[in-house]
């Protein structure tokens, strides 16, 4: 077992146990549920607003370089320069390298999950930068210096006396019970952090290729603070965000808020163009997009899964996830959690690595489901197994599966088999849940089924 | 200029194998449906907005209301002004931010109170100060209960969000059905220029990200009204 | 009409009356049904498990010996759902792509195949208990199977079926994760039992005894109030 799977499997545990957490994340998705159901119910057509928006994605992806090369010219005739990062180390150089340049000091970020998957903040305090989070989750497990929980929902496994506990360590408030207190305690701090900020960094949800834009999807208004005080905006964004056509949007913001917060738009949802351009009352002096591939262009390799790259990042995979219900989203250890991170983790950060989330699933299909742009979500966990299994099988695994497959293959043989399992459950409560038991993965928590006195083959015999 | 070259590159190389066109899902409905008629038939897809203007308004009110801003329509821009004298009042505003337009104009200066105007630049700690932002906007849309502001439009980027209160003067020709016609006027009244920032209001600024519970006011209004006449 | 009725493994072993009811039922309904005894398993378990060349192993049997077939059967959401869905991704690109995608045109779980095919949703079963129906993930999702069990329960004498909460939600079995990921799965199937146990029903009922097998392990060993019956054996209940 790799160390990233004994690392998964053992949070795993730990949390499937955990009864205040599972309770913890199951009212909140809940309440998301009913939320979520009531915006989707409002569309005339949901479904086919779904295979509208795959097929628009599914021509983004499918000509990518064309849009990106589009996207790109359209961006620079407006003055904003675009960086092109073939990964992780450097999108980091481009990012220090500008704030070098302006003799910057002290940064304001909004949510880009893109800056986790770089470990940017890491990199950035490191050159000695002062870098404060400005998503309200965000900014809670920043403080907690802990990854985010969920890549919509960062705090959510959090409850309000923790976060008031936190408050009053890192910040020296007055404990409070109330989630308004402390969102506004937040603010106040945030505030400043705007108005002094050198430095703006935001992610991006779309690009539009057309019209050389990006645009930020948000409840906060972080977002647009970010963009709007400091000199200097940097967006980091997944070269897969592409979207041709500007009104794309008005399909594909309302199945984002609805599919990710169960809103039909969220509080506010952004296009920027370019940096302050003549005539404009205020803005930054400097825009610039930082285009990030970081393995992507390997998953596009695999037109199998392309479809991954359509993922919009609305968290309706998690929200209705089982695993993720009860494993937590820290168990993950990836940038990206639930269905979508255990379909592209494999992907970005290496197959035999990060197999296990692959087969950590049930293939219950609920995120396929869900999913707003129709990805193949758990079909492409089981094209990972496959293709781990063909690269790397399990040394013990294979002669289990062939043998049982001659097995299945000689009826006589299965039916002594099943014999010899009704003399065997006669020994079986001896050794069963210890050590000794060859079942005891399944007996550990659960009675084994019986053979049946009289199996269905031998009851079809003795009928006719 | 080598790394842009060096993705593009991979990108034609990976896309040489060509991938289906999704959707095509067990036990779902499948919908044939070609890219260029997806587009057009998207309208269709999205909440329903009703075909008259009373409905609209209508469907606009109850958006607003569910989204916990203020909507108010008026029957004449002096009522509107008379609405935004008493907002003051009850409010006890001492300064506000707006910026120069048609529509704005008239009920700030109705206020007779300090403003200060965003066109002629500003000091960000001077309007965080202020006790409303008072902008006008490109459209209301009643789909959604969105307000659509530019850079342009709207007196720049942080007039709309960085006061407690942003107060939106709109006409009621403004007010649009849905998301495609209000994409549809930005092309047409910007496609030549687009401002840097575009924005969807909807509602005041929130947060859930607390046990999912709703907070406003999360860095951005606490406050968001609509004034229309 | 002939029908083949293909009897996955575990329910051979361990499930036999689903196998049964499903035999005595169609019939009753006056059609013949035949059982290739040759098979055994749908090669799900070494599909599931990235074993897909061990899995064509079995599956190109199932493919040879249903191909002169009129109409398959499948007790089994998931097995069935593994012929139908999934053959045709697993034999894609090789000789046997056409063959799978013919059987798989044929292939019914059995409630749809009463329901949609035969039309029969009353087949004068009597069952005086209060239950609720869990929707296998795989006859659910794969196979958009819903209504056609719920159909056939409420003409059942004597039964009242409650919904549960979480109804469209895994019990947790997922093949060979139960056992590669056990407390994942015993925990998914707590919520489930739970959901279950809230309605005060007295049985599950489910058109796949592989969710059954694993639930009832769970409420056995936990002690709970609850018994699993595959809807099969139910409605062959008179």
């Amino acid at each position: 077992m790799t160390p990233d799977a004994a690392q998964f499997k053992k949070s795993a545990i730990k949390l499937t146990q955990d009864l205040r957490h599972r309770d913890l994340i199951r009212t909140a998705l809940k309440k998301y549920e009913v939320v979520r159901n009531d915006k989707v119910a409002r569309f005339q057509n949901w479904q086919s607003a779904r295979q509208s928006a795959a097929e628009i994605k599914w021509d983004a992806i499918n000509h990518l370089d064309t849009h990106l090369a589009e996207f790109a010219k359209h961006l620079e005739a407006r003055g904003t320069h675009v960086h092109w990062a073939s990964n992780a180390a450097q999108a980091r150089e481009i990012i220090i390298g500008i704030i070098q340049e302006r003799k910057a000091h002290s940064i304001i970020k909004s949510k880009v999950m893109t800056g986790e998957e770089i470990h940017l903040n890491e990199a950035l305090e490191k050159e000695g930068f002062e870098v404060v989070e400005s998503d309200l989750g965000e900014y809670i497990v920043q403080l907690r210096h802990e990854a985010p929980y969920h890549f919509v929902f960062p705090a959510m496994h959090l409850t309000r006396g923790e976060i008031s506990d936190l408050f009053t360590k890192e910040l020296g408030t007055a404990a409070t019970d109330s989630p308004e207190e402390l969102t506004m305690i937040a603010r106040r701090v945030l505030r400043d952090k705007y108005i002094t900020a050198d430095i703006g960094i935001s992610g991006a949800n779309f690009g539009i290729a057309e019209t050389g834009m990006i645009s930020i999807t948000e409840n906060e208004g972080n977002a647009r603070l970010t963009c709007a005080l400091p000199k200097v905006h940097i967006a980091l964004m997944g070269i897969e965000k592409i979207l041709p056509k500007l009104e794309d949007l008005a399909l594909f913001l309302p199945m984002l808020g609805t599919a990710g917060a169960g809103q039909v738009l969220t509080g506010y949802n952004t296009m920027y163009g370019g940096p302050r351009q003549p005539g404009e009352a205020d803005g930054p002096e400097a825009f610039h997009v930082v285009l990030l591939d970081n393995k992507r262009t390997a998953l596009l390799a695999d037109p199998e899964q392309r479809d991954a790259l359509h993922c919009i990042r609305c968290g309706a995979c998690l929200n209705t996830c089982p695993i993720y219900k009860n494993i937590g989203g820290h168990s993950y250890g990836a940038t990206y959690q639930g269905p979508i991170g255990s379909v592209i983790t494999p992907h970005l950060r290496g197959l035999q690595q990060w197999k296990h989330l692959a087969f950590a699933s049930s293939l219950c299909g609920a995120c396929t489901q869900t999913c707003p742009v129709k990805i193949n979500l758990h079909h492409h966990l089981l094209q990972t197994r496959r293709n781990a299994i063909a690269q790397k099988p399990v040394w013990w695994e294979k002669p289990l599966f062939q043998g049982l497959a001659f097995l299945f293959n000689h009826p006589a043989l299965f039916s002594l088999g099943m014999k010899m399992g009704r003399i065997g459950q006669l020994f079986h409560p001896l050794i069963k849940a210890t050590r000794l038991d060859p079942a005891l993965a399944w007996t550990r928590s659960r009675e084994l089924p019986k053979v049946a006195p009289q199996t269905f083959r031998e009851w079809w015999q003795n009928r006719k | 200029m080598n790394e842009r070259e060096n993705i593009l590159g991979r990108i034609r190389e990976a896309l040489s194998v060509p991938a289906p066109i999704p959707g095509a899902h067990s036990g779902e409905p499948v919908h044939a449906v070609s890219e260029s008629e997806a587009a057009s038939h998207i309208p269709e897809w999205l909440p329903s907005v009703g075909s008259t203007f009373e409905e609209r308004l209508a469907l606009f009110a109850k958006n607003a209301a569910e989204l916990k801003a203020d909507f108010v329509f008026h029957h004449t821009p002096e009522e509107l002004t008379a609405k935004l004298r008493e907002i003051a009042a009850v409010e006890g505003w001492k300064k506000v931010a707006t910026h120069s337009h048609e529509f704005t104009n008239a009920p700030c200066d109705a206020l007779g109170l300090p403003v200060l105007r965003t066109e002629n630049g500003y000091d960000a700690c001077e309007m965080e100060a202020c006790d409303a932002g008072i902008s006008a906007c490109d459209a209301l849309i009643a789909q959604t209960g969105s307000v659509l502001v530019t850079s342009q439009s709207a007196g720049g980027r942080a007039l709309s969000v960085l006061p407690p209160h942003h107060v939106v003067i709109a006409r009621r020709e403004q007010l649009l059905a849905d998301l495609p016609a209000a994409f549809a006027l930005l092309k047409a009244k910007y496609a030549a220029a687009y401002p840097s920032l575009i924005s969807f209001i909807t509602g005041p600024s929130r947060t859930g990200d607390i046990e999912r519970i709703l907070v406003l006011g999360a860095h951005g209004p606490k406050k968001l009204t609509i004034l229309c006449a | 009409m002939k029908i083949t009725l293909f009897i996955p493994c575990f329910i051979d072993a361990c499930f036999p009356k689903a196998g049964a009811g499903a035999v005595e039922i169609l019939e009753r309904l006056g059609h013949t049904v035949e059982y290739p005894r040759e098979l055994t398993c749908c090669g799900q378990p070494a599909f599931n498990s990235g074993y897909w060349e061990e899995s064509r192993t079995t599956a190109i049997k199932v493919l040879e010996r249903l191909k002169d077939a009129e109409v398959v059967v499948i007790v089994s959401g998931s097995c069935g759902a593994m012929i139908k869905n999934f053959y045709p991704e697993l034999f894609a690109g090789t000789e046997h792509e056409e063959a799978a995608r013919t059987l798989s045109a044929k292939v019914w779980e059995f409630s749809d195949f009463l329901v949609t095919k035969l039309g029969v949703t009353d087949l004068g079963a009597q069952f005086p208990h209060k239950v609720t129906f869990h929707d296998g993930c795989h006859g659910l999702r794969e196979l958009g199977i819903k209504q056609q069990p719920r159909t056939l329960l409420a003409h059942v004498r004597g039964l009242e079926l409650v919904e549960m909460g979480e109804a469209e939600s895994c019990c947790g079995f997922g093949g060979t994760f139960s056992a590669k990921f056990p407390m994942i799965s015993t925990a998914m199937g707590e919520n489930k039992y739970g959901s279950a146990l809230e309605t005060g029903a007295e049985y599950i009922v489910s058109n796949d005894s592989s969710c059954l097998m694993h639930i009832q392990g769970l409420v056995d060993r936990q002690g709970k109030p609850l018994r699993t019956i595959h809807l099969a054996e139910l409605l062959n209940h008179r």
